[in-house]
């Protein structure tokens, strides 16, 4: 269904099949925010550059605040809602919390996402490959050392 | 058994997983977004809004400019020091993106598009931006008369001064200077400099305003002082405070941009003239025009004698407070006060001056003022050391405030441990094993730093701590948590207090309905003063909880209140009963009911500084210091400089969460670290040139020094609860100063401009070479 400016998509948001009525300028953030209600994915600063935005869509991160929401028809769309979908904590996030790798906590589900990421592809990842593949994402209150100390962490708990 | 334990962040599980709340995710129904029209030029007066254009794009509900706002607000202009910042421009623009008109629409997109379609016809005034230059007579004025805000009566002197872009003259004078300078074997004068910098707050300013029939309004607003919003909005409208409800959710960062007014009046008269919510949320460019971090000059003269003792200090500072005061004039004489540094100098004399100028208006960012002044005294200190031919650490040594000495204030230094820092900055900084300095075209060297902090004064702050009928316990106070992790902080007081876990401690989020005054979540404040409130709260509780135990326990009879013990959430007599919470509650109340309300206020004692002389025996009640040492490598040819290593030490007084206490330090140097090798806001015209993240960069994983750790000294302050001081700004003073000063040590060049970027650097070598780069065209 389309007349131009606004179509239905149809996607699997977090392992349900769901569809939404967008804007094609819309982006995924968005989208998430107005029809589903996940505040997780927030756009900071509108240029894909702080990671606060961060979605996995086909399993590959993305910043949901480029992203338009028209790309994700019949994609698989991951947010950082779906990792702890029956109460229990995803390891990475039970690192971060349990490192204290977290201040105000806005930019948190992206780094937690993108460290998601990066142990699937680098189960032992080095210090210096954590800060490489972690580089695109900013923490403005600086939580950095204890961000590393999560992650190795989480490289551990994955690992058992 | 929770004071002084690394507990975990109390809504750490929320943030993890994205269902933290913020303001920034608040929808309300039939709400109308606003988008702010924003002034093109620095300097002007306004001949001619038309909105004609963004009133005709379908969807546009209403333009609002300060005609409309008159209509509900008829005095339009706020600040916490000066009324002077009108809610939108008033006849006159005074910055590259002030607000002039806003847009509102269902539809933020249509918003958007409409605020362009604004035409405003201006006819421009000579603008000045230099602070300096601005401080001069015949510079163009800014604001025709200073309107202090009458809450500081230190300002009242400068009511109705005209002709000036001066908003405050700050004295102090102590011994005196020019016979210092007289006696001193050397005198050192250097001018060091720093550029605008931003919070960049990673949820930018967001508020907004609901109507509550003709009985009032509420306010939702990511902001760090919900009870100064809910004041001022009163004061605006003409208000009772009790017609206004000011609440916050968690921050998405805070370091100052959301204090006092921002958004808040604005959203507020929108909802007020159109009846509808109201919605408006900055985009990260916006911020850039909204609050910045003062830009400084400070001279800096010192009189020293040849064995290094200083006798003689005069600063005077220029801070560059932009269009309007904000905090300003505080910032300028709080921090001002400071400028000798914490070091024992016989004769001083301290001007400061809070400047207005044409850029965007300067306020509280993460040390108020503080970095600026550490960045000159630290600096200088280690021209003087290496002129004497004394180590760094040993000059300072000779010099620090030592307890029962006075600071320059006349106030006595007590509970703080000057030299214990020192020890420890040097132990740290392995400071007596050889160092090599490299070879080619790396080069290293290493610098330390000490600064120092009075804590603002005097503010209250009051606390509820609530027991409720199955013995669940809620603590309601207003300090705001930004991601200092304060909620944990605080329900570790009152679980030391009532003796249960600090995660069975209910935070209630600060809402003006609700929780009880607080002055700011600001200047590393809260710890100190809410942490008192909070303990006192507690504790009214226990008292009140032993009362009724001493009527119910043994079956009616009354127990003396001195056969009574509190342990771990219970009460024990010395004859071996005992209730717990819930028992009390119900001995109480007679079934699963009630409340029981403990209260506690803190206001520390204080005494005003003289207005010609700056003298007071009670200026602060807590002094902060903060002491960071940097090894650094230099590329002698592109001028970049590479932080290998940041010790970042501190007098904490107590931890009350020793990981928290870590993640403050290492985390506002990380935040110094940008401010002092590239992040600076540039200006043409008064026009911010890279007002976006692309352009303005921040700290990221790989700007992170190889080795930055934090380390400091716990001595219990007489008065702070279980002994804690502040923490959250100490981290910002040093690092700056560290890092130039082994820049210094590399290469004896010295940069007097912040931020250290490799151009400035490598000019710097190249004019120490006798090769100086050709100017910028």
């Amino acid at each position: 269904m389309t007349d131009g400016s606004r179509r239905t998509i149809r996607f699997t948001l977090n392992g349900r099949t769901v569809t939404a009525g967008i804007a094609v300028f819309e982006t995924v953030v968005e989208v998430l925010q107005r029809e589903f209600a996940l505040f997780g994915a927030r756009e900071s600063c509108g240029q894909g550059l702080c990671g606060c935005c961060t979605v996995v869509v086909n399993g590959t991160a993305v910043s949901g605040c480029l992203y338009l929401a028209a790309f994700v028809d019949g994609a698989d769309v991951v947010t950082i809602e779906g990792l702890a979908a029956h109460g229990v904590l995803d390891p990475v996030q039970e690192a971060f919390v349990s490192q204290g790798g977290l201040q105000c906590g806005f930019c948190t589900p992206g780094f937690v996402l993108m460290t998601k990421e990066l142990l699937e592809q680098e189960p032992h990842p080095t210090d210096d490959q954590i800060r490489h593949y972690l580089s695109g994402n900013l923490c403005r209150c600086a939580s950095y050392p204890e961000i590393i100390k999560a992650v190795r962490m989480a490289a551990d708990r994955v690992e058992d | 058994m929770s004071v002084g334990q690394s507990i975990r962040r109390l809504e750490g599980h929320a943030k993890v997983t994205g269902t933290a709340e913020y303001i920034h995710h608040l929808r309300l129904p039939g709400m109308l977004s606003g988008k702010i029209h924003r002034s093109t030029v620095a300097h002007g007066r306004i001949v001619r809004i038309d909105s004609s254009a963004a009133l005709a794009l379908p969807g546009v509900h209403a333009v609002i400019t300060i005609d409309e706002v008159l209509a509900v607000a008829p005095s339009p202009y706020y600040g916490p020091a000066f009324h002077d910042q009108p809610i939108l421009a008033h006849r006159k623009v005074r910055y590259v993106g002030e607000p002039v008109a806003v847009v509102l629409a269902s539809d933020p997109h249509i918003a958007e598009e409409a605020s362009d379609l604004i035409q405003v016809e201006y006819d421009p005034i000579d603008p000045v931006f230099d602070e300096v230059a601005a401080a001069r007579p015949d510079a163009p004025i800014i604001h025709d008369v200073l309107k202090p805000a009458g809450m500081f009566t230190d300002l009242k002197h400068l009511g109705g001064r005209s002709g000036t872009n001066v908003a405050l003259d700050a004295r102090l004078r102590r011994g005196d200077v020019s016979k210092g300078f007289a006696e001193a074997d050397h005198v050192f004068e250097d001018t060091f400099t720093t550029g605008k910098v931003i919070h960049a707050t990673f949820e930018p300013m967001v508020s907004l305003a609901e109507l509550h029939g003709a009985d009032g309004l509420t306010i939702h607003t990511a902001s760090q002082s919900p009870s100064f919003v809910r004041a001022e909005v009163s004061r605006l409208l003409g208000w009772a405070e009790n017609r206004v409800r000011v609440r916050t959710a968690h921050l998405g960062g805070g370091f100052g941009a959301k204090l006092y007014i921002k958004l808040e009046a604005l959203v507020a008269v929108c909802a007020l003239l159109v009846r509808r919510p109201v919605r408006i949320a900055l985009s990260m460019d916006e911020q850039f025009y909204t609050i910045t971090k003062h830009g400084a000059t400070v001279r800096i003269k010192t009189g020293v004698t040849s064995d290094g003792r200083m006798i003689a200090r005069e600063v005077e500072t220029h801070w560059n407070g932009g269009a309007y005061a904000d905090i300003g004039p505080r910032v300028t004489q709080k921090s001002g006060f400071t400028a000798a540094g914490p070091y024992d100098i016989e004769h001083v004399a301290l001007d400061n001056y809070a400047v207005y100028t044409n850029e965007p208006p300067a306020g509280a960012l993460r040390g108020f003022g503080i970095s600026q002044l550490v960045w000159a005294y630290e600096r200088q200190a280690d021209i003087i050391a290496k002129t004497l031919g004394i180590d760094p650490i040993e000059f300072r040594r000779r010099n620090v405030l030592r307890k029962g000495r006075p600071h320059a204030t006349g106030t006595i230094v007590s509970d703080m441990e000057i030299d214990a820092v020192l020890d420890l900055l040097e132990q740290r900084m392995d400071w007596r094993r050889p160092f090599d300095r490299g070879s080619g075209a790396i080069r290293r060297g290493r610098g330390v730093a000490i600064g120092l902090k009075a804590c603002i004064s005097p503010t209250t702050s009051v606390a509820m701590v609530l027991l409720y009928g199955d013995g669940s316990c809620a603590l309601q106070c207003g300090t705001v948590d930004m991601g200092q992790a304060s909620d944990t902080a605080l329900a570790q007081i009152v679980s030391e207090v009532l003796g249960i876990p600090t995660a069975s401690v209910r935070v209630v989020r600060p809402d003006t309905d609700v929780t009880p005054y607080d002055m700011a979540t600001l200047g590393s404040r809260s710890m100190f003063h809410m942490g008192n409130a909070v303990k006192a709260a507690a504790e009214d509780v226990r008292a009140q909880v032993l009362r009724i135990a001493a009527t119910s326990l043994g079956g009616g009879g009354v127990t003396e209140l001195s056969e009574l013990e509190y342990v771990d959430a219970e009460v024990v007599s010395s004859r071996g009963a005992r209730m717990t919470l819930r028992e009390i509650m119900l001995a109480r109340f007679a079934m699963q009911a009630g409340t029981i309300v403990g209260v506690g206020s803190f206001t520390p004692s204080y005494k005003k500084p003289d207005l010609s002389t700056g003298q007071s025996a009670d200026v602060t009640p807590f002094w902060m210091l903060g002491g960071a040492g940097a090894e650094i490598a230099v590329d002698t040819e592109t001028g970049r400089i590479e932080v290998t290593r940041l010790v970042n030490v501190a007098d904490v007084g107590r931890a009350i969460n020793p990981a928290s206490v870590d993640l403050q330090l290492t985390g506002a140097a990380i935040m110094q670290l940008g401010f002092t090798l590239f992040e600076e806001m540039v200006f043409s015209d008064g026009q911010v040139v890279n007002a976006s993240l692309a352009d303005y960069k921040i700290p990221g994983f790989l700007d992170l020094p190889a080795d930055i750790s934090a380390a400091y000294v716990e001595v219990p302050h007489s008065h702070g609860p279980y002994g804690a001081k502040g923490v959250g700004e100490t981290g910002v003073f040093s690092p700056s100063p560290a890092i130039a000063n082994a820049l210094y040590d590399a290469l004896g060049i010295v940069v007097r401009h912040l931020p250290l970027t490799p151009e400035r650097v490598l000019r710097a070598i190249r004019e120490a070479d006798g090769r100086p780069l050709e100017d910028e065209s």
